[in-house]
């Protein structure tokens, strides 16, 4: 298993330059905590849409907006099986509410003293691992219903990205403020002080 | 430096900075964000470490880890990241004086008792079940939620979507409805 261990050195420096700062503000955005995941499941936390939400919007605007300026990268869509993408998003959000932890921020609680997310994370290789042995039988059957390629919302609508972007951008301007209103309104219900 | 020994950061400012994040590994790394992925490399190392040839013959690990003939490297950019998450939240958890070695968290206490075992053990199911559904769909928060999110990718709302509904009907299930009291 120790042939071609390592990949070349740039990529490796590269992802430890990525990690590093995606650690740093997972951790500073609270979503190495189980009660922010566990919360937002519960509709009570609302850190994980926030954070989730504004990095889609701003991370479009830059990849669509780079891209119409010219600048030459590529994209990586993954492929739409959708029975697969929805069937393995809901074990996920299950698995996700047990654990109180997604993959990457169970990574990133470990580095924040979690002991817990240790054997979380220990579940996962074995998740992983069992994944693989099933993979034959699924490839055979769910992965091949509604399967529709490397679609993105721009290729199966038939309209531009840009349409999509101006409503992430919109929902990312407007989703804080009725956030910040049913947070202040739960709030006074149940008397609890708010962070943000 | 204050603001770097602050505990918390504005969830919008997070959300800024991991979306300017991904430009840069789109754009300089030709990399999309993602984690789980690295699971299938570590798990298929591990096991290939007492079962070589079992490995090198299952078709998923094959795609990741290549053949006997053809071994790919294990450990590669998305490796790298991962690894490094873990000193990334430290630091950030250090310099901030909050670093803490949670066995049980509260809210679970509350609602399934103090018992480390339990907790640990379901941990572990918990992060299997993650895991295992995250490969199914192609990928977890970050690939799926984040850099396919935000390229429109049709698989990864589709994996929102289902996300968000396992998620919260889990919880309501295991914590019921009133949400097990104060968070």
């Amino acid at each position: 298993m120790f042939e071609n261990f390592f990949a070349d050195p740039a990529s490796l420096f590269l992802g430890a330059f990525t990690g590093l700062a995606f650690g740093f503000l997972l951790q500073k955005g609270g979503v190495t905590r189980y009660e922010v995941i566990v919360g937002q499941f519960l509709l009570r936390d609302f850190t994980v849409t926030k954070i989730m939400g504004t990095a889609i919007a701003v991370g479009a605007v830059g990849i669509y907006g780079m891209n119409a300026l010219g600048l030459e990268f590529s994209f990586h869509i993954k492929q739409a099986a959708l029975l697969g993408n929805l069937l393995g998003g809901l074990l996920f959000g299950v698995g996700m509410a047990l654990l109180g932890y997604c993959p990457g921020t169970g990574v990133a609680a470990m580095g924040e003293g979690s002991r817990h997310a240790i054997f979380g994370v220990a579940g996962m290789l074995a998740g992983a691992a069992g994944y693989a042995e099933a993979y034959p039988v699924m490839k055979a059957s769910v992965l091949g219903v509604f399967n529709i390629g490397k679609a993105t919302l721009a290729t199966v609508t038939g309209l531009s990205p840009l349409w999509f972007i101006v409503i992430l951008v919109g929902a990312a301007v407007y989703v804080p403020i009725a956030l910040g209103r049913w947070e202040r309104k739960t709030a006074l219900i149940t008397g609890e002080k708010l962070q943000n | 430096m204050h603001i770097i020994k602050q505990a918390r950061w504005s969830p919008y400012w997070v959300g800024m900075g991991i979306g300017v994040l991904s430009w840069i590994t789109f754009a300089l790394m030709e990399k999309a964000l993602g984690v789980s992925t690295s699971f299938v490399r570590a798990a298929g190392f591990l096991e290939g470490l007492v079962a070589e040839s079992h490995v090198r013959e299952a078709p998923y690990f094959v795609k990741y880890l290549g053949t006997a003939a053809e071994p790919g490297s294990v450990w590669d950019w998305q490796f790298s990241l991962v690894i490094f998450l873990v000193l990334g939240a430290f630091l950030a958890a250090r310099l901030s004086g909050s670093v803490c070695r949670e066995r049980v968290p509260a809210l679970w206490v509350r609602r399934f008792g103090p018992s480390v075992g339990k907790r640990y053990f379901w941990a572990f199911v918990g992060g299997m079940i993650l895991l295992f559904g995250a490969r199914l769909a192609g990928g977890c928060t970050s690939g799926h939620g984040i850099s396919g999110g935000l390229q429109l990718a049709v698989s990864s709302w589709v994996f929102m979507i289902g996300m968000g509904v396992g998620g919260i009907l889990f919880a309501r299930l295991i914590f019921g409805g009133k949400g097990g009291g104060h968070v």
